[in-house]
């Protein structure tokens, strides 16, 4: 039997200089990442701080079923929705109108600056818009749907302009070239090409809305997380629960509803 | 008042198909009320001239003149008020596959409505009986509510027809009006398009594959080869040796019945949007 | 044609649509009153004089050395929750991962005595990762803000117990959609379940699995700057006393932070994937 070589003992390792470094690199990170938050995982799985952890769990059962209570979450559910309709629905309306300069509909200068415009309203998440919301319109459930609207129509712009861009430029032409006015080629040669694709975005950004809207209440802005904060600041930890478990539902809920939707729209058409 | 061309040519300015000669020196003048068949081989320009005429490309040469106008010396508004009064049936019908067989008629209108009148279209519209009967005209009076994404080939050419005969254009453009149709249905549309063009002194140019019904239904029949007219003769003098030389590098003179090759569509973009269309199979026979 | 054959003259969709138009209104009218919809709130005049002194100290932003050295730590401090928690999260969604994919079931190849024990506790981890991602992480470091106090703990913990759930359920359903034999015969031949997904399932899945990862990490960073609004730490913290403050200046440099932290997330996250490809 011939002595193994080095090149094939290095072989034989699945030697890759490139991803055993990157994976230290990425340990590195990892640990770095730790030790700066001097996060001590170890103490936070002591019997002791289990104990704690367990009473502190404990405080929250059972939940308040009490009727009374149950109606005050409903009014709280339906808010929540409400909240995450409107604004994605002013949103839709707002990136419509944002998409078409934004698509180089209305020349370039127009176009960068819109652009501009949607990045930056992107960017900022919900729940600081909602912050900013509270400031600018009140507490209570108009500044989570002024702020889930701010940030979605950023979202739903870019995407409707993609949609123009994308869609068949034919139809609105051969209307334009029969003397058609350009809003009129628009909505009678563009708009029914590109509207399923756009109710469709709307439809998933609601979906993510609804969740969202779960927690801008947190900063005031209305909807079941007002109510948690609420129960949670005066320490009443049963109702506190009672409104997780809404929540809990009700992201299940939309979660199950648009898993439905999606499979039947997978199915071909018949 | 028909239309004028005078020694008209075409360069590609862009595209991929950059400096290339679509056209050259294209002399052409049709009195109001005069029906022309553009025939010839496939890439020999005659969806390119009929887009000239459509004021929708403008002539690297050249002089044209629409209707008793020089379209690219007008100011925009008076361009569109050209532009409404030309009818243009396109190959592959441009219309939204979701819309509805009425509402794409409607839009044939939509250079001369009042813009609240078209806007209020989209809901309900305006008029039901104009395009019920340019539908009936081509037998197709019983889809009128039907959406577009449900008519085969045939009938949304046929729709696409109906919406340019509802536009009552002065000068009536066809590209291929009748690729995707069986033999009698071409035949009665290419007869609609007739009867529109003499009871309404309409001007009508119709490029076509079939040479059998340009020469039945035309007076006057213009041979196209390689972007340049090759004959402009009445149908009576088109003779066999004629077309031979015009289709010299294909086999077979093409008829609406007995197509012996695919309706080549002449242009990349153009096979771009009838693909996005999702028409049915361009020939249903 | 015959009058028989005629359509009648008016759209016989007009009745369905006017009561799809009539239905939504319906449901929009109450929609408005619960979100209180009432764009007069923004032009009371109290709202907009806060807003309007608030908007303008945002120019010039907040460029002091010492603000900057704030801002900076807190960013540093954000990546390292979404970096700390995307790690913790994996720990939590491996096994609960590994546990749902059927392929790897060992009790699903033969009928041993032990298989309605393992669906019981299939149905157990997937019951465990539904509540772990359906709580909204903002909602757990509400939470663990009050068991842990204010910090970046709370948000870390919070990151690992939401996206633990959802890296435990997409692991599990990459792990099914590839080629599944493999595993399988390497169960059939006595193999352990760790040894078949090492040997069957991770040289498939792999990639798939590390891209995925890297995606969430990029949400995380998302969601740990603003875990600082409950307290748990970050940039968010340092908004939202800022905002208290109504301090404009300083809002405006974190928004700047923000924007450019979000940007460079994206970018790390494209950039690994591409070099995962």
């Amino acid at each position: 039997m011939s002595a193994v070589s080095f090149a094939e003992r290095r072989a034989a390792l699945g030697f890759c200089l490139h991803c055993w470094l990157s994976l230290l690199l990425l340990a590195v990170l990892v640990w770095g990442s730790f030790a700066y938050l001097s996060l001590d995982l170890a103490r936070l799985f002591t019997a002791e701080s289990g104990r704690g952890m367990l009473q502190f769990a404990m405080r929250f059962f059972p939940p308040d079923i009490s009727a009374e209570f149950l109606r005050k979450i409903a009014k709280g559910t339906l808010e929540t929705l409400a909240i995450s309709a409107v604004g994605t629905l002013l949103a839709a309306g707002a990136g419509l109108l944002l998409a078409l300069p934004a698509a180089g509909r209305m020349g370039g200068v127009l176009k960068g600056l819109t652009r501009f415009l949607l990045n930056a309203l992107r960017s900022v998440p919900e729940l600081v818009w909602a912050a900013l919301m509270v400031l600018a319109a009140g507490l209570g459930p108009f500044a989570g749907t002024l702020a889930l609207a701010l940030h979605t129509s950023g979202v739903l712009g870019r995407l409707f302009a993609e949609s123009l861009e994308n869609a068949p430029p034919e139809p609105a032409r051969a209307l334009a070239e029969s003397g058609a006015a350009p809003a009129l080629a628009f909505v009678y040669g563009t708009l029914p090409v590109i509207t399923p694709q756009l109710v469709s975005y709307s439809l998933y950004r609601w979906e993510m809305n609804i969740r969202m809207a779960t927690v801008l209440g947190f900063v005031g802005a209305g909807g079941l997380g007002q109510m948690l904060y609420y129960e949670l600041s005066l320490l009443h930890e049963p109702q506190a629960s009672s409104v997780i478990i809404a929540m809990l539902a009700l992201v299940v809920l939309v979660d199950a509803a648009s898993a439905w939707v999606r499979r039947r729209q997978m199915r071909p058409a018949g | 008042m028909g239309f004028e061309l005078d020694r008209v040519g075409l360069v590609h300015a862009n595209g991929q198909a950059q400096g290339q000669r679509a056209l050259r020196a294209v002399s052409i003048v049709a009195a109001r009320g005069e029906r022309l068949a553009i025939i010839g081989p496939s890439g020999a320009g005659k969806t390119t001239l009929l887009r000239i005429l459509a004021t929708s490309i403008r002539p690297t040469e050249g002089r044209v003149s629409v209707l008793g106008a020089h379209p690219w010396q007008l100011g925009a508004g008076e361009l569109r008020r050209l532009r409404s009064r030309i009818g243009f049936i396109h190959q592959a019908p441009p219309i939204p596959p979701r819309q509805r067989a009425i509402t794409a008629v409607i839009a044939g209108r939509l250079g001369q409505w009042p813009w609240w009148k078209s806007a209020l279209s989209l809901l309900y519209p305006a008029d039901i009986a104009g395009p019920r009967d340019q539908l009936a005209r081509l037998d197709l009076a019983d889809r009128l509510f039907d959406r577009c994404d449900r008519l085969s080939g045939g009938q949304l050419q046929r729709v696409g027809v109906a919406r340019v005969l509802y536009q009552r254009p002065d000068l009536l453009l066809a590209d291929e009006p009748v690729s995707a149709m069986d033999p009698a249905l071409a035949d009665l549309a290419v007869s609609q398009l007739h009867s529109e063009a003499q009871s309404r002194g309409v001007t009508l140019v119709a490029s076509l594959h079939a040479v059998d019904i340009a020469l039945r239904w035309f007076p006057r029949v213009i041979g196209l080869k390689a972007g340049e007219i090759v004959f402009d003769l009445p149908p009576a003098q088109v003779s066999d040796s004629v077309l031979r030389d015009l289709y010299a590098s294909e086999t077979a003179l093409p008829s609406q019945d007995s197509e012996p090759f695919h309706p080549h569509v002449e242009h990349a973009q153009e096979a771009a949007g009838a693909a996005r269309a999702s028409v049915a199979p361009p020939r249903v026979i | 044609m015959p009058p028989a054959l005629q359509p009648p003259l008016r759209d016989p969709d007009a009745l369905r649509r006017t009561g799809w138009a009539l239905g939504a209104l319906l449901v929009l009218w109450p929609l408005l009153l619960i979100a209180e919809f009432n764009p007069a709130d923004l032009f009371d005049a109290r709202n907009l004089a806060v807003m309007g002194g608030f908007l303008g100290q945002f120019l010039p932003p907040n460029l002091s050395g010492d603000f900057l050295a704030l801002v900076l730590k807190a960013t540093i401090e954000t990546l390292a929750m979404a970096t700390a928690g995307i790690a913790l999260a994996m720990l939590l969604a491996v096994p609960l991962g590994l546990a749902l994919t059927h392929s790897l079931s060992v009790s699903r190849i033969g009928p041993g005595p032990d298989q309605g024990l393992g669906e019981f506790l299939r149905v157990l981890a997937r019951f465990a990762l539904l509540i772990l991602r359906g709580v909204p992480e903002l909602v757990w470091a509400l939470l663990l803000v009050r068991a842990f106090g204010l910090g970046p703990a709370a948000g870390v913990l919070a990151i690992a117990l939401t996206y633990g759930g959802m890296l435990g359920k997409v692991y599990s359903e990459i792990l099914e959609s590839g080629d599944t034999r493999p595993a399988r015969v390497l169960l059939e031949s006595g193999g352990g379940r760790l040894m078949a997904f090492f040997y069957g399932l991770l040289p498939g899945a792999g990639q798939e699995l590390a891209s995925y990862t890297i995606y969430r990490w990029e949400c995380a960073v998302r969601a740990s700057v603003i875990m600082g609004f409950v307290g748990a730490g970050g940039l968010g913290q340092l908004m939202d006393q800022s905002m208290k403050m109504l301090n404009g200046g300083e809002v405006s440099t974190i928004l700047i932070v923000f924007l450019l932290l979000v940007l460079l997330a994206d970018a790390i996250s494209v950039f690994l994937r591409r070099l995962l490809a």
